[in-house]
């Protein structure tokens, strides 16, 4: 148990951390709401309807594909750091993954889903037959 | 092939080779421009089998998570078979419902490769890893008509309680590695045959915990509840694909993971699967009965089946582990079959997979009728039918290992299944076709597959000695 | 050359199933018969060769291949003729061959695809019957019995559009399954106990065994198999399917509801006489089941109208008595009657049929009447049926039933043999009964005026409207291909007995001296030693009445004429009980005279009902099992296991609201929670056991 230890001490202050933050500025802040400060927070401006409304399945779409090739870049970072000992079989290997990675990549790109907003007059072009 | 650390995986590279094919080949099709993408397919599958057939008796590895022993190639067949019949299956589907060719293929043979090494795994995070990348294309697969409201709730519903299940075998995973110390399943194995660890809490966790993964995909009772509507709101191909090679490869892990690695605690997992056995069994069976919508009904019976494959699991004497992989084979081929009729028979605007659909088939469609005829009475368990062969062992197995009371069940189960099979038949051959809409003409590669199936069906049920032999001998090679 | 047998009514069905709805009438029914004709001629052959060999090595075996090698159990597809599977495939194959020929004119009106669909199930079924037969294990056999099931489902349900034909269907298919899972539970026992499956290894197996005193393992594998022939060869408590089965076009009632498919249960017995005598409480059951039965179905029959159910209740009760037979040990006894029963009862199905025919399906005899003059060969052929199954000395009927009766009585079971006498009493009645209604008397005025109505009402596809020869009086008797199947088998009615005549009437009993080998051990030239020296001692059932024959000859022979002499009073007897009740009835319609029957009625209202309606038993099973499972597996597991919730979320307004709106309100009203929720029940569960047991 004693490795553990650490991290026990760890979460305790970052839960302590935090509490006593929010505790404190509850206590000792000053209170004088008005609607404005009131208001959520949205760059300055005036909020205009309701938060929870839905967004198009591109934006969904495009988060995703960024997640997706960001986190597989993570894998880079371990193999950078081991190249040396792995030698050119570790770089056969992630030459691989990053091919399949790549194929990927020009399926979403040919299949447009990078084209943000309304479909493009370049996407059109290319495809003629397309409705 | 040249002895290298990559011969285990080269069925698995085709597969996997094929798949990025087919999804470049897709990425440069033009709008409206047809390819042979399935042509793809079939050349990696059959590829994968021709090396499947090279690594035979080499009892190759690869980095020490991927094996293909004869147990793992055996299985790796299996999927083969059900990779291939659905593509030949699929083409005429898919032009029907304007469903996007490149990608189901693509998804199709990123299941089977996801498939094939699940049965070659020999960790269990690889297992773990093979496991995901089968199921999340077979949720893309379930939902694959997005226009059909039926698709798209069972894909969700599937992924929705697939990921929550995924998340306990996980979990099992992570405590067998707390106590062993390995997620590699020989040195679990040996741990564990060295170790006394009996009544180990952790340990006991560990295994109820991957049990419980592995009954959720083999829709086990009472983990079960996802399939009746997947399967149901699946285009019926898909169905047909899912409850055969999600089922084989999830079998073969299973068998994998319990007789080899946690084979000396069979004494505690014994007990348990005999119960979700007879659970299995019994409500696939009842319930069916009940059904009067063909995917559904099959649906019920898919999960009677994956009981008797449990049957034979706990009944694993040296009979019931090599009447497992029979059964798979049989199963798969048979199964695979039946819903192909279901989905060739399907119109554009009409499922047509009520019972009262197939009144009259006889008169319209003659070959399909008999053909069909042909893969009921199989799941019936009729001789001489591979059924009756693969059912014959399964049971037999049982008895030898004394344990009567599953063979009981099981007998009665199926003699009650085939009340709802024969019903079908009743429906195809002795009732009025009135009023019920046409159904469509099956197309040349459609009924070819279905006489390959159906050749499969009587070979494997006349002359099963030689699969038997292979069975037998793949099953050695793990136990 | 044996598994020619099966393989010609095979590739008949294949031609049929194949391209027979393409192929006229003449060639499709041509080529089912012809395969049945071949069968006939090869069967012939390998009996005359098995008559050639010494009797003790009387087998002729052929292994096809190996079908199933894998651990333990190695199973060939074997087939082999021994004097049991002998008289069986020329009983299938020959009078097979005569309804088929039968059937070509029968079914003449039936459409071609019809037709053919009709020959290709008949070939099929024979060649499974063949395959049940001839297979030398319980796995073969088992093929076969699974088959004949199969077929004789379909072909009762032949005539879809009457509901109440695939309704019989339905149960003599649920029904057979029960019989069936008993017959696989026996068959996997016998595996454990023995590990084989041959008979011949089984039964030299047993025979090293002493007869199970108390009720064991053999005792529960052998009820076991019994409950699957009693599915099977209807008997009590799964008889109800047979009299149903009657929906079936006649021809098929007489091939496979009387002539060969009900009696495999029997066959199966004796098949496996070495067994079944090493386990004497299973033979008590045999004997006592198969006597209720025959008392029970003797007595419904004598009440009922239809002529067909009549002969099917009749069939019940001789199957009921060649149980008897079985049960106390009279092996070639039951399978005499077996063999003498399908020549009489296919006769008189057959002859049915041509009544039926003739009157373009009127089946209630109550509607019949005078028929003997414009039926001249169906009234000679159907009379020489009745009197063969009446047990008339001379008769075919005679000397089996006789035989059945003396082994009964001569065995010590007194109250048994009471019961057989009784129902042979019955048999001679009711058969006449059918007999003086159906072809004596006046012409009933209903059997003349309204046979049209009535068949339009019966819904009849094929014979209703094609036969309109004008008035309805117009009788045409059978027609050529149906007269010659009536005739042969009038013949066989009277010749068949004499191969089976008794010591004590001067005869040699070649049948049961040519029978005796199959039910022993082991005797074929391939035993080795150690497997004979138990064999040679004669097994349980058969010693008691081999030490009964040495004890004294001639008083036993004097016994066997003293009953002989008190069955064929009791035929006569019947005969004229038939003959004072319903020769002399007059259409009680048109003469203020009352029946004795009517009368008779009319004194016990409460037996005549309960008769009448067949003791209830459908009634009590329908509300006992049937509703029960009904309600279990729909209400019960159905709805309170598989909610459906899809339904609501599809019909609903769903399509109206837009998106994913409706997903998430599925969501949230918990069609997936209660899934998870199961989920979470089995892991709930599984850990629990785990952690605290």
């Amino acid at each position: 148990m004693d490795g553990w230890l650490g991290v026990l001490i760890m979460i305790g202050l970052g839960i302590g951390f935090a509490g006593v933050m929010v505790g404190l500025s509850l206590l000792l802040g000053p209170k004088n709401p008005t609607p404005e400060k009131l208001a959520p927070y949205e760059c300055g401006m005036a909020a205009v309807g309701d938060a929870r409304e839905r967004h198009s399945v591109k934006f969904y779409l495009v988060a995703m594909i960024f997640l997706l090739f960001d986190i597989e870049v993570a894998f880079l970072y371990p193999w950078a750091l081991a190249l040396r000992d792995l030698g050119w079989p570790g770089f056969v290997q992630i030459v691989t993954f990053f091919l399949i990675l790549l194929v990927g990549y020009v399926y979403v790109w040919r299949k447009g889903v990078l084209d943000w907003g309304p479909v493009s007059s370049r996407v059109r072009s290319q495809r003629p037959k397309a409705a | 092939m040249f002895n290298s650390a990559f011969d285990a995986i080269v069925p698995l590279l085709c597969v996997t080779l094929a798949a990025l094919a087919s999804m470049s080949a897709e990425a440069f099709r033009g709008k409206g421009e047809r390819m042979p993408i399935g042509g793809l397919g079939i050349v990696g599958l059959a590829g994968a089998a021709v090396s499947c057939v090279l690594l035979w008796n080499r009892n190759t590895s690869s980095f020490g998570v991927i094996v293909a022993d004869n147990f793992g190639l055996f299985v790796t067949m299996t999927l083969i078979i059900v990779g291939l019949l659905t593509i030949m299956f699929s083409s005429q589907v898919l032009d029907l419902h304007d469903l996007p060719r490149g990608e189901y293929y693509t998804l199709v043979l990123f299941a089977i490769a996801g498939m094939i090494m699940m049965a070659t795994a020999n960790d269990l995070l690889v297992l773990f890893i093979a496991l995901e990348i089968m199921s999340l294309a077979v949720y893309v697969l379930t939902g694959i008509r997005r226009d059909d409201q039926r698709s798209s709730e069972a894909a969700f519903k599937y992924f929705l309680l697939g990921a929550f299940s995924s998340a306990f075998f996980l979990y099992g995973i992570a405590f067998t590695y707390g106590v062993t110390g390995s997620t590699r399943l020989d040195r679990v194995g040996t741990f564990l045959a060295a170790q006394s660890m009996a009544d180990n809490p952790l340990l006991l966790v560990a295994l109820g915990l991957l049990l419980v993964g592995f009954a959720f995909k083999i829709s086990a009772v009472p983990f079960h509840m996802w399939t009746p509507d997947a399967y149901e709101g699946a285009p019926a191909i898909v169905t047909g694909f899912m409850s055969t090679g999600v089922k084989a490869a999830a079998f073969a892990a299973f068998a994998r993971v319990f007789l080899s690695a946690f084979e000396p605690f069979s004494a505690d997992w014994a007990p348990v699967v005999w119960v979700i056995a007879a659970a299995t069994m019994i409500l696939g069976t009842v319930v069916g009965v009940a059904q009067s919508n063909l995917k559904r009904m099959l649906a019920y019976s898919s999960i009677a089946h994956g009981g008797y494959l449990l049957v034979g699991l706990v009944a694993a004497n040296q009979v019931g582990k090599a009447a497992i992989l029979f059964y798979l084979l049989a199963y798969a081929v048979t199964n695979l079959a039946a819903f192909g009729v279901i989905a060739m028979l399907g119109a554009r605007d009409r499922a047509n997979d009520e019972l009262r659909d197939y009144a009259g088939l006889w008169q319209s469609h003659p070959a399909l009728a008999a053909l069909m005829t042909v893969c009921l009475l199989s799941l019936g368990g009729i001789p001489p039918t591979v059924g009756f062969i693969g059912k014959w062992y399964i049971f037999s197995a049982a008895v030898g290992s004394g344990y009567y009371g599953l063979a009981i069940i099981g007998v009665l189960t199926s003699v009650i299944s085939v009340f709802f099979y024969l019903r079908v038949v009743v429906m195809m051959y002795m009732a009025e076709r009135d009023g019920a809409p046409a159904l469509p003409r099956v197309g040349a590669v459609g009924m070819t597959a279905l006489a390959i199936a159906i050749f499969a069906i009587f070979y494997l049920g006349i002359l099963p000695t030689a699969v038997l032999d292979l069975a037998a001998a793949s099953i050695s090679t793990i136990f | 050359m044996v598994a020619l047998i099966p393989l010609f009514p095979f590739v008949g069905f294949l031609v049929n199933a194949t391209c027979g709805r393409r192929l006229p009438k003449v060639v499709s029914g041509g080529l089912a018969s012809l395969a049945m004709v071949a069968a006939f001629a090869v069967s012939a052959l390998s009996v005359w060769q098995l008559a050639a060999l010494p009797v003790d090595a009387r087998a002729i075996e052929q292994t096809v291949y190996t079908w199933i090698a894998s651990g333990d159990l190695v199973l060939g597809l074997t087939f082999r003729v021994d004097p049991l599977s002998a008289v069986m495939i020329l009983v299938i194959t020959g009078i097979g061959s005569l309804i088929h020929i039968y059937s070509t004119a029968y079914m003449h009106d039936e459409p071609d695809s019809e037709f053919a669909r009709y020959f290709s199930y008949l070939n099929l079924f024979a060649a499974f019957m063949l395959v049940l037969v001839l297979g030398a294990s319980f796995v073969v056999m088992f093929v076969g019995w699974e088959g004949v099931g199969l077929c004789s489902y379909l072909l009762i349900g032949f005539w879809f559009k009457k509901k109440s034909a695939s309704d019989a269907g339905k149960k003599a298919f649920v029904v057979n399954r029960i019989g069936d899972y008993a017959f696989i539970l026996g068959m996997l026992l016998l595996f454990t106990r023995f590990g084989t499956l041959d008979f011949q290894g089984v039964a030299s197996a047993v025979a090293g065994l002493p007869p199970e005193a108390t009720f064991g393992a053999l005792s529960l594998a052998t009820l076991l198999l019994f409950i699957g022939a009693t599915g099977k060869s209807a008997q009590i408590p799964l008889y109800t399917w047979l009299p149903d089965a009657m929906e079936g076009p006649t021809p098929v009632s007489a091939l496979i509801h009387a002539a060969t498919m009900v009696t495999a249960g029997v066959y199966m017995i004796g098949r496996n006489a070495v067994l079944f005598s090493h386990t004497p409480e299973t033979m008590m059951v045999v004997a006592v089941v198969g006597a209720a039965t025959a008392l029970m179905a003797g007595t419904i029959g004598i009440v009922q109208n239809d002529i067909k159910r009549v002969l099917a209740y009749s069939t019940v009760s001789q199957l009921g008595l060649m149980f008897l037979a079985m049960g106390v040990g009279a092996f070639g006894a039951g399978i005499f009657h077996l063999y003498t029963h399908a020549f009489f009862k296919a006769l008189l199905f057959l002859g049915s049929g041509a009544v039926i025919h003739a009157l373009h399906g009127e089946q209630d005899i109550r509607n019949m009447g005078g028929l003997k003059a414009g039926l001249p060969i169906t009234y000679w052929t159907f009379l020489i049926g009745s009197l063969a199954i009446a047990g008339v000395p001379g008769l075919a009927g005679f000397f089996s039933k006789d035989e059945i009766l003396f082994e009964t009585f001569a065995d010590g079971h007194t109250v048994l043999w009471v019961v057989g006498a009784l129902t042979s009493l019955l048999t001679a009645t009711y058969m006449f009964r059918l007999v003086f209604l159906t072809f004596h008397g006046s012409a009933s005025a209903k059997a003349t005026a309204d046979t049209h109505d009535l068949a339009w009402n019966a819904g009849l596809p094929s014979h209703a409207h094609s036969h309109g020869h004008g008035a309805g009086s117009h009788l045409h008797d059978a027609p050529p291909a149906m007269a010659i199947a009536l005739v042969v088998l009038a013949l066989g009615s009277v010749l068949a007995g004499y191969v089976g005549v008794p010591h004590a009437l001067g005869g040699h009993n070649q049948l049961a001296t040519w029978l005796e080998p199959a039910f022993e051990a082991e005797h074929t030239a391939s035993a080795t030693a150690e497997v004979v020296a138990p064999a040679a001692e004669p097994a349980g059932g058969l010693q008691a009445s081999g030490e009964a024959s040495e004890e004294s000859e001639t008083g036993e022979a004097r016994l066997e004429l003293t009953l002989m002499g008190v069955s064929s009073a009791i035929a006569f007897l019947g005969i004229g009980i038939a003959a004072f009740i319903w020769l002399k009835r007059r259409p009680s319609t048109s003469s203020g005279q009352v029946e004795i029957a009517d009368r008779m009625a009319q004194r016990f209202p409460g037996l005549h009902r309960l008769l009448l309606n067949k003791y209830y038993v459908d009634e009590v099973y329908d509300a006992a099992v049937v509703q029960p499972i009904r309600i279990i597996s729909e209400e019960g597991l159905w709805r309170g296991f598989d909610v459906r919730v899809i339904d609501g979320a599809v019909n609903g307004a769903a399509s109206i609201v837009d998106g994913g709106a409706w997903m998430l309100r599925r969501l949230q009203t918990g069609s997936v929670r209660t899934y998870a929720g199961s989920v979470i029940f089995g892991v709930t569960m599984i850990l629990g056991y785990y952690l605290w047991r």
